[in-house]
Parts: C-alpha cells; structure tokens; sequence
C-alpha cells in the first residue's frame, strides 16, 4: 500500500473474468502518518481505508469484466461491517465477487481478510461510463500494470 | 400473484422507505416520489432480480438526455410497470 498515494493494493493474486471473482494481496504499511493520529498509541487501519481497499478491489475486477472499456465509481456502501483491528504491518487478502451487473451500475459483495480470518467486509454499488478522457485510461493502465493485472485483459480496443 | 405495479410499488416503499399507500400508479419516481438517482439504482437492483431482467437505465436516460422520449415514459409508475412487462416478454420469446 502506498496510502499517501491512496494505492490500497499491492498485487492481483488471482482474477477470473468469466467467473466474475478477484482477489489481491496489500500490506499494511508499519509506518504513515495516519497511523500518529489514529490513533497514537494505539495505530489502527481506518475503516474507510479498508472499504476504499475493497471498492478498489471490486473496481479492478469491474474494469476487467467491463474489458477496460468503462471506468466504475463508487455510488454507495451498504453492510459495511468492521469486525476487528487491522494494526500496521499486517497481510491483507481482499476477495470480492460480482453480485449483480446492471445498465450503468454493479453490485459487489467484498471481504478483507488477515490470517484466514475475515477482518471486514461490505456490499458495494457501482455506477460506470467510459472513461471520461485518455489521460484518465493511462493512468489507469499504468496502475493496472503496477498491481498485475492480465494483459490480456487489457487488449480490448 | 400481484401485478408489476404492485411489485414495483412494493419495492420502491421498502428501498426508499416511502408509505406504501402514497404509491400509485400514477406516481411519477422522481418528480412525485422525490426518488433520486442513487436510490433508483437500488431500485433497479431489486426489479432486475425480482423479473430476472436488466432495466436498460443508460439507454432511457439518453433517450430522454436526446429529446426522444420523456421521463413520464419510464419513470411515471404505471408506465414503468409496461415496460417491466415488456421486458419480461421479450425474455420469454
């Protein structure tokens, strides 16, 4: 993770389009100066860091069933449930799935995981369009590259 | 069994937890109903499921975005119900 940069994911682990599933690996940083204010003395993961790290999760796998067309954007977060710490330095395994695929929108069910165990989890709406110009698509592109996302999946033109 | 209408207006009052008697089907979803963009996509979350089909929202709102249709045509309450019906039929063709 790279929290400064707002890069809540280290590496696609596994991605598959067909069955509409995706899981990454991010590591907690042991150092930022978020973790001097929440809290100090006692650094925690921010809840809304971690449903930021599962919309981006959700919004990788969105991307590639949508073949690198359209660009989704969160719209709502429902069940957001935060079931315990997530401290610095600690293995995150995100998942999420495709619940439903809309005109224009999605729902994604996604759960954090540390050790096996899951740490959080939320429903996520979507709302996607094309991308709104080529310099955003680049951007992307290059992350995609960063976080290993399949090349194939990025050939649709 | 009850009607579209009847499913369409069971859903909108426990998404948007609007009374369920002030849903007629003359209601139009936004301009009566005050239901705005967000909580539509709720909406059409549950019809799709409920029907087992997908409401084409991008392509009416740009046919209405184009002049080629109005709001009153997909989103006044019975009319909604139509093209639910619609849909449905042309599923099962």
């Amino acid at each position: 993770m790279h929290l400064e940069y707002f890069h809540l994911i280290d590496r696609i682990a596994a991605i598959d389009t067909a069955a509409r599933t995706i899981a990454v690996d991010a590591i907690v940083p042991r150092e930022s100066t978020i973790f001097e204010g929440h809290f100090p003395g006692h650094p925690l993961m921010p809840g809304v860091l971690l449903i930021e790290a599962m919309a981006q999760t959700s919004g990788w796998l969105l991307i590639a069933a949508l073949e690198f067309q359209r660009m989704p954007f969160l719209a709502a977060v429902k069940e957001a449930k935060m079931r315990t710490f997530v401290t610095p330095g600690e293995t995150l395994r995100i998942d999420a799935s495709i619940l439903h695929e809309g005109s224009g929108f999605a729902v994604t069910e996604a759960k954090i995981g540390v050790g096996g165990k899951t740490v959080c989890n939320a429903t996520l709406t979507f709302r996607h369009a094309p991308f709104p110009n080529p310099d955003m698509r680049g951007h992307m592109e290059a992350m995609a590259r960063r976080i290993g996302f399949p090349e194939r999946e990025m050939s649709h033109d | 069994m009850s009607s579209t209408f009847d499913q369409i207006a069971s859903i909108i009052a426990e998404t948007c937890d609007i009374p369920r008697e002030t849903i007629t089907p003359e209601s139009h979803a936004i301009d009566d109903l005050g239901i705005d963009s967000l909580d539509f996509l709720d909406i059409a979350f549950a019809i799709d499921k409920a029907f087992g089909i997908k409401l084409p929202l991008e392509k009416w709102t740009q046919e209405v975005n184009d002049g080629k249709a109005t709001t009153e045509q997909y989103f006044v309450l019975k009319n909604l119900a139509a093209r639910i019906d619609e849909l449905v039929a042309a599923k099962g063709a």
